[in-house]
């Protein structure tokens, strides 16, 4: 029992702990699970979160940045003032915990649909899109010299990765073969700045409060690169749950999220935002293919995988919205 | 020659089962991956109802587009390969009318209630 082990964890670092209580899993893949459990002490308990590759699970898919620069990244914006939680611990190979870490837990809510629909976030929504911006600006702005070491990536690496994909399943479909075209003649080049970029800058990794954003979380597709990326990302259709007249996130406009952007001093690129929203559309669209893939070859034989898979065409139609737009 | 009830009339009878009869008897996590599986079934009916007149007019207007024959998969590959290579794009005469209409004929199976789909839907 997992409990047993993050006792023995806790009572080790944290002072006045005497164990954990209410251990609950809540979202776990192969290789990477979150918990949330309370850490007991006498003078109050802790909401806690753990994240954490099990023990046999150390090797991390070729994107992701790794739970230990994870646990870094995610110090490094709670100290220079990212909403972010508090990391609490890393965790060491003799606590038989597998990697990761333990955050502080953060009340508020990460589903987009209570977000954008109930009551109680009907003050927040329309603070979010410029809060986010200056988040984006302040994690762009993250010292280049207490980085980790993490994949540097560009417009044209990512629009390669995502051809190969694409080509592997070997199911034409020209909407996307369209926009593979028009994304190597808009490759923008190099930014003027390479910086930190989330990677995964969007409901479902956002915290939101009755008061507006409360933490970024996580940092797994974090890397370098071009900072439009992560303003793109927040804006593709696929993340505004029917509210497509919003661009960012269904609750808020473009020129919000920019203005909160250039409110601390960095500038926005409009025209590297577009050309990132239409990679993102269309990384979407290939990852829905890739859903269908592992619904077909395994190994997740589960109906929700292959619902997602008819998802790809919601992508297409957004891709020809944003290419080829009708009157 | 298959007997009656078709396919999609089964599929539509045991989906409304599932929704009138099933559905208020569960909760939790299996409440939900019964709302995928409805969804999944309501799919299949759409499209065994549809797909026929969709596939018709799409290798139609494909033929018409490439100037020649072949099954509809055949003509999808020969299509992507044509934009991929430059040798088609948005300003060749038919190929956004084809797009739109062919993604139109997705969606309407894949997510009719997708908030884009609507919006375009308003448009013809």
């Amino acid at each position: 029992m997992i409990e047993a082990e993050l006792s023995r964890c806790v009572v080790a670092w944290c002072p006045g702990a005497t164990g954990v209580t209410g251990a609950a899993k809540l979202s776990g893949g192969a290789s990477q699970e979150t918990w949330s459990f309370d850490i007991v002490r006498p003078e109050g308990t802790i909401g806690a979160i753990l994240r954490r590759a099990p023990k046999g699970y150390g090797a991390a898919p070729s994107r992701a940045a790794g739970l230990e620069n994870e646990a870094i990244l995610m110090r490094l914006a709670y100290e220079a003032g990212v909403p972010s939680p508090r990391v609490l611990h890393v965790l060491r190979p003799e606590e038989a915990l597998g990697t990761g870490f333990i955050m502080a837990r953060v009340e508020g809510e990460t589903i987009a649909r209570k977000i954008l629909r109930d009551t109680q976030y009907a003050a927040a929504r329309p603070l979010l899109a410029h809060q986010l911006g200056a988040i984006a600006a302040a994690i762009h702005g993250l010292p280049r010299d207490k980085w980790p070491v993490l994949r540097e990536m560009n417009a044209t690496r990512e629009l390669a990765e995502i051809e190969r994909e694409y080509r592997s399943f070997n199911w034409p479909r020209p909407v996307f073969e369209l926009t593979l075209r028009w994304l190597r003649d808009h490759d923008p080049g190099r930014p003027d700045a390479v910086t930190l970029v989330h990677g995964d800058f969007r409901h479902g990794n956002l915290i939101i409060g009755s008061d507006g954003v409360r933490a970024v979380l996580d940092w797994e597709l974090a890397h370098t690169g071009d900072p439009m990326e992560d303003l793109g990302w927040i804006c593709v259709n696929s993340w505004r749950f029917g509210e497509i007249d919003k661009p960012v996130g269904g609750f808020g406009a473009r020129e919000d999220l920019f203005a909160g952007y250039e409110s601390t001093g960095r500038k926005v690129d409009p025209a590297r935002v577009m050309f990132w929203e239409v990679m993102g559309t269309l990384r979407w669209g290939v990852m829905c293919c890739g859903m269908m893939q592992r619904f077909r070859l395994g190994p997740d034989h589960s109906m929700e995988r292959a619902m997602i898979g008819r998802r790809a065409s919601e992508t297409e139609i957004d891709l020809l919205r944003l290419l080829a737009p009708r009157a | 020659m298959q007997d009656e009830p078709t396919p999609n009339e089964l599929t539509k009878a045991v989906a409304e089962f599932l929704r009138n009869d099933i559905a208020p008897l569960i909760s939790g996590h299996n409440a939900f991956k019964l709302r995928v599986a409805i969804n999944a079934l309501d799919l299949a009916t759409r499209q065994l109802t549809r797909a026929q007149a969709g596939d018709q007019a799409e290798s139609a207007r494909l033929a018409q587009l490439l100037g020649r024959e072949g099954s509809l998969l055949e003509l999808n590959q020969v299509l992507a390969e044509r934009i991929a290579s430059g040798e088609v794009d948005l300003e060749t005469p038919g190929l956004a009318d084809h797009l739109w209409q062919t993604t139109m004929d997705k969606l309407a199976v894949d997510q009719p209630n997708y908030g884009s789909y609507k919006r375009e839907l308003g448009k013809t």
